[in-house]
């Protein structure tokens, strides 16, 4: 039988906020245990929590970023359970008023473009951690974690596949990183997801029973887990079994599913309004003030350098990953006006280096404006694109200026004709017989030719003139 | 008989102070000796600062020789032991919190401080607030210093008793169905709860937050004022405290108040009224009408809910607020648990006592799945008809008039058998909490045992200047002669 595979994805991403978001505590991943805490996110008698206003601004960024609407009064809510990463034996999130509700992003896939609904974006903390010690009868607990800023953005079951689900991710992901509100640092948490899978019949019109999972940590590892479970509940029902409504854990090692707990021991978390915080207002002046902040979007700015600069969707894919990357690239096309050879150079020999370095193109030693300078060089024929590359490592090694480095090297292209026609010249009359032969017929030897010459000026020859010039003497004209 | 320092208002030791008739260390000394005379038989005290306090006395003294007193400046203050106090254990009358050590000082407390208020102690109470007796804590029940065979009233039973009993000069109490308004009642002194958001809850451990109220207990009304204007004021760490501007309380004492609608709801004329306590708020409301005032016939339709609103709301909110003792990080955790789930268990089934942990049941049940709707929802949507009852009472009269309690300070262990009856000895206060405005109680008078009884008056949102108004009229022209417990 078909089955169609339904998936809606929980993912939860923390803010980039100085403090966290009931107390002036500082958010810094890596510190030492329990030294980015206070009584307010240990969860003392008596203390209570006041809400960072940078949360609500950077949740508002999402919402609008994801075609959400913005509620105009949002409620902080209790979600009551036991766990020694939670000090306060509650989690202070969002219930039924979150900040943002109904939006959308799409995705593209093979170029086919398919709009994944969000049911909801809302503000929580992020809970500690636990340290266990195999050797010790105990565990322990650093709260430094406790209190960071988190947004849930909760997916509607729109996606039908795993590829679907990691582009949705993916997609979250870089609009996240764009705004600036987020890491997106997997390794550390800073952007988790968690997932619901069925499969039903195709052409059903119910819901199967669905899993979650959990504890999958890369985008990989999302596609791999997901691939996993759907396999695993087709075995399931074709076995005549059912599928159970449980909790799994996406086991890396052994690149399977376990499950956590049943539907029995689903916590009951008890919701209710948290009477220690008081309703946000959020009014439409606000809306429209961090609207007015946001950057173009990923997606739009994708379009746009294919429209603009009639660079490939490919280019355009790779050119817009990251905000400053986008904009290296732009600054290098304004300076030079030539888009594709930009992008060729962009993705081409700045985006290796780095990467091989493992930098950040802010990090780029080379910038847009000695970029756009060579690449008008070659555009003027100071150079050759062949030196070009020669010229592009110096720069990326010392940071220097193309025009310095050439002129150090003794870089500069040979473009005047009378030098070229008399080296070419000198190279005929040096391989007379290779002429003889290259005028009876034998056409091939004109590769020898360009090659001699290159030899004799030491490459620096305009390939082009060196092509024209020796074609006309060998024709005789 | 002349008053000893102990039993001294605050504005008549400013007085003497200010003269130089008194130091801050004599009035402390006369305090803490008091204390040893009495608190014997009260236990009005979980944890008594003696050094600290004399420490802070010296201070005070210096201060007002050099011309710094602030209005509490060397007033010998004791405080409830749910009010953090850094370095100072705060036990709010639980095992659970027997070794806590807060290492910051709720606002209130850093307001006294800073106000030069020499802290004697920390009162008894009912664990976590939960009680109306001062029955329930683990450290001993307290006894009205009126009648030691009596409660003093509850939760904040040790703050009244240290009072009326002369063990300090005023103290500080919480009040989230009653607790300080109805041991006021119970022991013969001035109690206010002032209105939501009026005096920052930061570091006052949490029964049920969006009821609790930190307020004064005094010996008279201007005292109350000045306590409050110490205590009040918008606090960045509390989000529900409110920025409005509060005005000098004590502005309000000795103001006439010719001309005023005392409202009397007919729903508090219930049965179950003691007729002594009837008859005392009858006489109270004569003598307002002798200054001029009007009694006004009120209704408050929503009032035979107030309990049941009550006890699904703070029960809820405190099974909430109670989840953090988990033994986990600080107070009581059970020595002999193996694992996760019995460590839980046992260091909250033995940190608790029985009161807390039916409250806890109450509060979980009522916000379970499947049945959050019938009761914490519909406790929160008759909580706002309650809340109009009183706008709607407001445009008919300045302030409301009832009974502080429905009969004076009962037996120990008369009701502890009884939950039920036990929660009705708060039905007159409940509704103020419910509906986040002050109320005031103010004695009204003595029964034929000689127990004292209280008024209670209620107010507007942020009227707390006509609480103290009319509380201080019906003071100064009492027709029953003020007495002292003998002790």
């Amino acid at each position: 039988m078909e089955y169609e595979t339904v998936i809606g994805l929980e993912v939860h991403a923390q803010l980039l906020t100085d403090s966290k978001i009931f107390c002036g505590c500082s958010t810094k991943f890596g510190a030492a245990p329990n030294s980015h805490t206070c009584p307010i996110c240990l969860g003392m008698p008596g203390v209570l929590p006041v809400l960072n206003r940078k949360v609500v601004e950077y949740t508002i960024k999402m919402g609008l970023a994801t075609n959400c609407r913005i509620n105009p009064e949002d409620v902080f809510a209790r979600k009551n359970y036991f766990y020694p990463d939670l000090p306060k034996g509650y989690q202070i999130s969002q219930f039924d008023r979150p900040l943002a509700e109904d939006g959308w992003v799409d995705i593209e896939i093979d170029g086919k473009k398919k709009r994944i609904g969000i049911i909801r974006i809302h503000m929580e903390e992020d809970a500690g951690k636990l340290v266990h010690d195999e050797t010790s009868p105990f565990s322990y607990v650093d709260f430094n974690r406790t209190g960071v800023p988190l947004i849930e953005i909760v997916s509607r079951p729109d996606i039908r596949s795993p590829e679907e689900a990691t582009f949705y991710l993916r997609r979250l992901h870089e609009i996240l990183v764009y705004l600036e509100i987020c890491d997106g640092n997997m390794e550390e948490g800073s952007f988790r997801c968690d997932a619901n899978v069925s499969i039903r019949p195709g052409g059903a019109a119910e819901f199967g029973t669905r899993t979650e999972l959990k504890n999958m940590n890369s985008f990989r590892n999302v596609q791999r887990a997901l691939e996993y479970e759907v396999k695993r509940q087709q075995y399931v029902v074709e076995g005549g079994g059912k599928v159970a409504q449980e909790t799994r854990l996406w086991d890396d090692a052994q690149g399977t599913t376990l499950s956590m707990r049943g539907k029995e021991e689903a916590h009951d978390y008890r919701y209710f309004p948290d009477p220690d915080l008081v309703p946000v207002a959020i009014d439409n002046a606000w809306i429209e003030e961090v609207r007015a902040t946001l950057p173009e979007l990923p997606m739009e700015k994708r379009e746009r350098f294919i429209g603009e600069y009639g660079i490939p969707a490919y280019d355009a894919g790779v050119l817009t990953a990251t905000r400053a990357l986008a904009e290296f690239y732009e600054e290098t096309v304004k300076l030079t006006g030539k888009p594709k050879i930009a992008s060729n150079w962009v993705m081409g020999d700045v985006l290796r280096y780095l990467n091989e370095e493992k930098r950040d193109i802010r990090e780029s030693p080379v910038k847009p404006s000695s970029l756009a300078d060579m690449i008008n060089l070659i555009e003027r024929g100071t150079i050759s694109g062949k030196m070009a590359k020669e010229v592009f490592e110096e720069m990326y090694r010392s940071g220097k200026g193309p025009e310095a480095i050439i002129e150090e090297k003794g870089l500069v292209q040979i473009t005047d004709e009378d030098a070229l026609k008399k080296t070419i010249e000198q190279v005929l009359a040096a391989n007379p017989s290779e002429a003889e032969q290259y005028r009876s017929g034998k056409q091939k030897l004109f590769g020898f030719f360009v090659g001699q010459v290159m030899k004799a000026t030491g490459g620096k020859a305009n390939p082009a003139m060196v092509n024209d010039i020796l074609k006309k003497i060998l024709s005789g004209r | 008989m002349a008053a000893g320092l102990h039993e001294s208002t605050i504005h008549e030791l400013q007085e003497k102070l200010r003269r130089g008739d008194v130091t801050a260390s004599e009035i402390t000394e006369a305090v803490f000796s008091r204390i040893e005379a009495v608190d014997g038989r009260i236990k009005s005290f979980i944890t008594i600062m003696r050094d600290s306090a004399a420490a802070c006395a010296r201070r005070a003294d210096e201060a007002i020789r050099a011309g710094k007193a602030g209005p509490l400046t060397g007033i010998p203050i004791a405080v409830k032991d749910i009010m953090c106090t850094k370095g100072v254990r705060t036990t709010c009358g639980s095992r659970i919190l027997e070794n806590f050590f807060p290492p910051y000082d709720a606002t209130v407390v850093r307001k006294l401080k800073e106000g030069g208020a020499v802290i004697v102690g920390k009162t008894n109470m009912d664990e976590f607030a939960m009680g109306s007796s001062t029955e329930t804590s683990f450290y001993g029940i307290t006894r009205n210093p009126w009648d030691l065979g009596r409660i003093p009233g509850g939760s904040s039973g040790g703050s009244a008793a240290a009072v009326a009993a002369g063990e300090c000069i005023a103290s500080l109490g919480s009040d989230t169905g009653g607790s300080i308004r109805q041991p006021a009642s119970l022991c013969g002194v001035v109690g206010m709860k002032p209105t939501y958001g009026r005096v920052s809850r930061y570091g006052l451990i949490a029964f049920a937050s969006s009821l609790d109220q930190i307020g004064p207990f005094t010996r008279d009304a201007e005292d109350c004022a000045i306590l409050l204007n110490a205590i009040c004021g918008y606090d960045p760490l509390d989000s529900t405290s409110v920025p409005v501007e509060t005005p000098d309380y004590r502005s309000f004492v000795g103001k006439d108040i010719k001309g005023w609608k005392f409202g009397v709801p007919r729903e508090y004329l219930i049965e179950g009224i003691d007729p002594e306590v009837a008859g005392l708020m009858e006489e109270s409301i004569g003598v307002l009408e002798s200054l001029g005032a009007e009694r006004v016939d009120i209704s408050l339709p929503h009032t035979e809910y107030c309990v049941a609103v009550y006890y699904v709301i703070a029960p809820a909110e405190a099974s909430s607020n109670l989840a953090r003792y988990d033994g986990v990080k600080y107070g009581y955790r059970s020595p002999d648990a193996r694992d996760l789930i019995e460590m839980y268990r046992k260091s909250r089934s033995e940190g608790f006592g029985a009161e807390v942990k039916r409250r806890i049941m109450i509060g979980t049940y009522a916000l379970s799945s499947g049945y959050y709707d019938a009761y914490y929802k519909k406790a929160s949507q008759v909580r706002t008809l309650i809340k109009r009852d009183f706008e709607e009472a407001f445009r008919k009269c300045d302030v409301i008039v009832t009974p502080t309690a429905p009969t004076a300070a009962f037996r120990i262990g008369e009701k502890t058998d009884d939950p039920l009856q036990m929660y009705l000895s708060d039905i007159f206060t409940i509704s103020a909490n419910l509906a986040g405005i002050p109320g005031i109680s103010t004695p009204c008078g003595y029964t034929g045992k000689g127990l004292p009884v209280g008024l209670q008056l209620l107010a507007g949102h942020f009227q707390e200047g006509k609480l103290i108004q009319a509380a201080s009229a019906l003071e100064r022209n009492a027709k029953f002669e003020k007495r002292r417990p003998a002790l």
